[in-house]
């Protein structure tokens, strides 16, 4: 098959545009300005196969152009949200346990002396929204590879769900979207789907939903790995040989980069369903099975380095692997699905469940001995080079030669960056007598409702580690974080948490802040500590000023944050472009801060859960509840909008966790939630139906300046626990100079009893009235109605 | 020291755990792949214990469990054929269970080897894990359930709905094959079937995991009240312990 040309290097610009519109290659003007230059200089027409390579390499998915781009602010040019923000909260904390961090697939921490984990964290939103089950699926299966593609195997499969609302009528969606009920089945599915035949516990995450879902649903996938420390290799050498293992190639998947690069719009399914790739879990377990034998076989690896075929397929994997030596792959020896690929086509297919392995060649028959007793395709398609060129051929005809220094050379771009100006008006309510009703709807609204259906269909237990489980008690509550224990010969556990709440979206930095917060307070509850965060934004188009300008606030919260709380990113995911275009106009999602957490517990058997323990114990708030309903679930329930949405006190809430962790250690604690949406109400309510226990608050010690009874109840002030204290003396020693209180008390009658605020006169025999008085088993039956599907 | 096998093939993906399961209860295991047995690297006549963990064999692309329980017939059956016929100890849990139901070897009321039973989808129509109380048969005399009254064990499947027809049923239930009875049915099984074994009692086919409750921290809520030991231990032990005789 001879190699097709394209004529750039006498079009004009209106014609450079048009070639990357009607080869679906999504690059820009300038781009294509480049690409002409370095044409122009070589004397020649780029080949098909050329442009695609430049196209997925150059790809917002591969390159982060946004986070790498010069943006102009009205506070003075940054060059590079990664270098400004980002890296350099690591760089600066420059932890020792940090392995590998924004290098690889994922990012690598310490377990202990001889283990490392890796975690990542992935999007796939655009797939998603025109196939749920084999986008949310193949997303899925992707990050494991992420994950494999540094060596590890995956122990946990995490998600986050975001979606327009349930009950939303069919006749008010926008033309060209699915009903958010099936994309959530749908997405559920796929994941299920994945995770259980592969075997990894799927035991995190969460489903979110809001109006601005609608067009653009958002799904996270996220796994966490494990591996021997001494297997963690990099260290390919020119001769070694290109060794693809797992699935075949076919045309399903490609242009799946490019797509991600690009707002959605209602013809999207027709124009760019073959975006979507097509999951096979089996396929990937047998690559799995084979992989980890070839690590373990001896004190080496077989191979030399690793990596994933993720976005970009082949051109993307092994066009990085080969980036610092030269390359050089034979595509007619790549495995297909069907006859008649073109040479580019197999290329860049994103065809799932491949990997790529670089063997040195004395290792060549004891690896393909190994995939071969696993029934698993491995297949040479090449070699590392040593003059920096990247080399393709299809038989006899070479299709492509480039140099490396050029494709990895893509041109800076520059962003315009806008403040947008942020209301905090408070909204005109009333107050009422009870708020028992406002706390029923707030555990029927879909955030807060138990995701038993959902949960229940991940197996979340296999591989038997999953020492806290995601609904904890007698009685099932929802729990703050999961643990893991990972070897049977050690009482060391893993934490793993998540944070987000687009409902702040409003305030990007504080959202982004509270989303860190979250995360953390999350681990610390069930006593993760040394935590690792990862950083996950979907954000819509990012040459709208103001949704740059929200990034660059919330990159700021990264920096902040992670230096405020003294940990690291390690990893993150950019999705931007997430935008629905329909008639003309669009509709960007509200921006989404995913901070995935990522703790270490020396020994599980102190792990806490937030069901209660025993009827007696006394009840202790600690934090500060602030007049901070923006964005709140109280206000969402009485439709109202405005008010401030929670900042972070970081001194303080660093303070709070690691008393926190020292009073888990020394065991005074029994049982912890954190309050997050809902505060303080939903808080008692969850820490009591999952226990089957009761509780009575007092909201006269509650530590705040606020005199509003639902203030207190319902604010989301950020830092917050709500703790079960056995030992009361020790307990206050560890909390002195931090806000906190005894608020109650564990009760065996099980109901939730607050009382009002007001001091009580004690000359006149009164009583205090109770703002909540609730049995458990209705706010259970609350709790659970939602998703009774 | 017994020997176990545990057989996997692609697909296979509780073999980790149960493999840690034997360990613990004191065998030696191999974790074998069914193409080192067919290509004779390992033999199944070295071993008096064959486990046949959980997991999606072959995708169970044309039903739970039907292309391994195929091979194991038509490739291994002789080996299988012999092991069996010595008594030796056959455990299949969840994706093994319908392995064990598909070959025939399980209930093998005729002793034709011929499928008589199956494990159909869930009557809710999806994957479901959760922890389930389990009743210890009694009146079972398999060696494998000794001292072990009523459980606490999760399941996690897709198709654990144990039916058959009732004339079946009513066999099983007369020469006393039932294993295991859910309290709280999960998944719609008839007469609440969760486990059952064959009338030497040296085969036993079950749909929760044994091997997920080894230890106190295992259980659902050990973070509320720690029980001595996880409820799984004692049938590896038991099994173990009657391997040792064989």
């Amino acid at each position: 098959m001879k190699p097709k040309q394209i004529q750039i290097t006498s079009a004009n610009e209106q014609q450079l545009i048009t070639i990357s519109k009607k080869g679906l290659l999504s690059l820009s003007k300038k781009e294509m300005k480049a690409i002409q230059k370095y044409y122009q200089q070589q004397g020649r027409e780029p080949t098909d196969a050329e442009l695609e390579t430049i196209a997925q390499t150059w790809s917002e998915h591969c390159i982060h152009k946004t986070f790498n781009a010069l943006i102009d602010t009205p506070d003075g040019q940054i060059d590079s949200l990664f270098k400004t923000y980002i890296f350099k909260a690591t760089n600066e904390l420059d932890k020792k346990w940090c392995i590998s961090v924004f290098k690889d697939n994922a990012g690598i921490v310490k377990f202990d002396d001889e283990h490392a984990v890796a975690m990542k964290v992935e999007t796939h939103n655009h797939p998603t929204a025109l196939d749920p089950y084999g986008g949310a699926g193949t997303g899925t299966g992707g990050v494991f590879r992420d994950v494999m593609g540094v060596g590890a195997k995956p122990i946990l499969s995490t998600n986050m769900l975001f979606f327009g609302p349930l009950d939303i009528p069919h006749t008010q969606l926008p033309p060209g979207t699915m009903h958010p009920k099936r994309l959530m089945k749908g997405s559920v599915a796929g994941i299920r789907d994945y995770g259980n035949r592969m075997g990894i516990p799927t035991a995190n995450g969460g489903v979110a939903f809001d109006q601005g879902y609608i067009g653009n649903p958002l799904v996270y996938a996220g796994t966490v790995g494990i591996m021997p420390k001494n297997k963690y290799i990099c260290n390919a050498q020119s001769g070694d040989l290109i060794l693809l293992v797992g699935g075949k190639t076919g045309r399903d998947g490609i242009h799946g980069v490019t797509f991600a690069s690009v707002e959605l719009e209602e013809t999207s399914e027709k124009t760019s369903s073959g975006a979507v790739q097509i999951g096979n879990p089996v396929e990937e377990k047998k690559t799995l099975d084979g992989l980890l034998r070839a690590r373990d076989c001896d004190a080496l690896p077989l191979y030399s380095a690793i990596t994933d075929c993720g976005g970009g397929g082949l051109s993307s994997a092994i066009g990085e692997m080969g980036k610092e030596l030269g390359v050089e792959v034979h595509l007619d020896k790549v495995p297909l699905k069907y006859a008649g690929l073109e040479p580019w086509e197999i290329w860049i297919s994103e065809a799932q469940e491949r990997m790529i392995l670089i063997v040195p060649p004395e290792n060549k028959e004891s690896i393909l001995e190994i995939f071969k007793n696993e029934n698993c395709l491995a297949t040479i398609i090449g070699k590392l080079r040593n003059d920096k060129k990247l080399v393709l051929y299809h038989e006899q005809d070479k299709v492509a030669e480039l140099e490396m220094s050029f494709l990895h050379s893509v041109p800076k771009i520059t962003r315009k960056a806008k403040w947008k100006k942020i209301e905090e008006k408070e909204p005109n309510l009333p107050e009422k007598i009870t708020y028992g009703e406002d706390l029923k709807k707030i555990l029927r609204s879909p955030n807060v409702a138990s995701k038993e259906w959902v949960i229940r269909q991940y197996d979340h237990e296999v591989q038997a580690k999953t020492v806290i489980k995601p609904l904890q008690g007698k009685a099932q509550g929802p729990g703050n974080a999961c643990v893991l224990k990972p070897k049977y010969d050690s009482w060391k556990g893993i934490v793993i948490s998540n944070g987000v709440n687009s409902k702040y979206s409003e305030n990007p930095y504080n959202m982004t802040l509270s989303a860190i917060d979250e995360a953390l307070r999350n681990n610390v509850c069930c006593g993760g500590r040394r935590i690792a965060i990862l950083d996950n934004f979907s954000w819509g188009s990012p040459s709208n000023p103001e949704t740059m300008g929200a990034l660059v606030k919330a990159c700021e919260a990264c920096y902040d944050g992670a230096k405020g709380f003294d940990t690291p990113l390690i990893s993150g995911k950019d999705s931007l472009h997430n935008e629905y275009k329909v008639k003309g106009k669009t509709m960007a999602i509200p921006h989404t801060m995913v901070i995935s957490a990522i703790g270490i517990i020396p020994d599980i058997r102190k792990a806490i859960t937030m069901d209660l323990k025993k009827p007696g114990t006394s009840i202790y708030l600690v934090g500060e509840t602030l007049d901070e309903l923006g964005g709140s679930h109280y206000f969402m329930v009485n439709e109202l909008t405005g008010g401030k949405v929670p900042g972070v006190n970081l001194a303080r809430a660093k303070k709070t966790m690691d008393r926190l962790i020292e009073a888990i250690d020394s065991e005074l604690i029994l049982s912890c939630h954190d309050c997050s949406e809902g505060g303080l109400a939903v808080t008692a309510a969850e820490m009591s139906f999952a226990g089957g226990l009761g509780m009575t608050i007092d909201l006269e010690h509650v530590p705040t300046n606020l005199e509003r009874e639902d203030k207190i109840l319902f604010s989301e002030s950020n830092s917050r626990f709500l703790v079960e204290v056995t030992n009361e003396k020790k307990f206050e020693e560890k909390m002195k100079e931090l806000p906190f209180a005894k608020i109650g008390k564990v009760t065996q009658e099980p109901e939730l009893k607050i009382k009002e605020r007001r001091s009580l006169d004690p000359n006149i025999d009164d009583k205090k009235k109770l703002v909540i008085n609730e049995k458990i088993k209705d706010l259970k039956n609350e709790w659970e109605a939602t998703f009774k599907w | 020291m017994v020997k176990a096998i545990i057989l996997r093939v692609e697909g296979t993906n509780c073999d980790e755990e149960l493999v840690n399961a034997f360990q613990l209860a004191g065998a030696e295991v191999t974790l074998a792949h069914i193409n080192e047995l067919l290509k004779n690297k390992i033999s199944l006549e070295d071993h008096q214990i064959l486990a046949l963990p959980g997991g999606f064999s072959h995708g169970d692309d044309i039903s739970a469990g039907v292309i391994l329980a195929n091979q194991l017939k038509q490739l291994l059956g002789k080996q299988l054929n012999k092991f069996i016929e010595e008594e030796k100890a056959v455990i299949g849990i969840c994706n093994g269970f319908q392995i064990l139901v598909k070959t025939g070897l399980l209930p093998n009321l005729s002793g034709n080897q011929e499928q008589e039973v199956t494990l159909a989808f869930n009557s809710s129509g999806l994957f479901r894990n959760q922890w389930v109380h389990l009743e210890t048969q009694k009146e079972n005399t398999c060696p494998f359930l000794k001292n072990m009254e009523n459980i606490y064990l999760p399941i996690a499947h897709a198709e654990g709905r144990f039916i058959a027809t009732q004339e079946t049923i009513e066999q099983i239930e007369e020469q006393n094959l039932i294993a295991f009875k859910y309290v709280g049915n999960p998944n719609g099984s008839i007469n609440d079937i969760a486990g059952i074994s064959n009338s030497q009692g040296n085969i036993l086919g079950l749909m929760p995991h044994p091997e997920r409750f080894l230890h106190p921290w295992m259980h659902p809520y050990w973070t509320l009240e720690q029980p001595e030991q996880g409820d799984g231990i004692q049938l590896f032990k038991n099994i173990v312990e009657h391997a040792k005789k064989v």
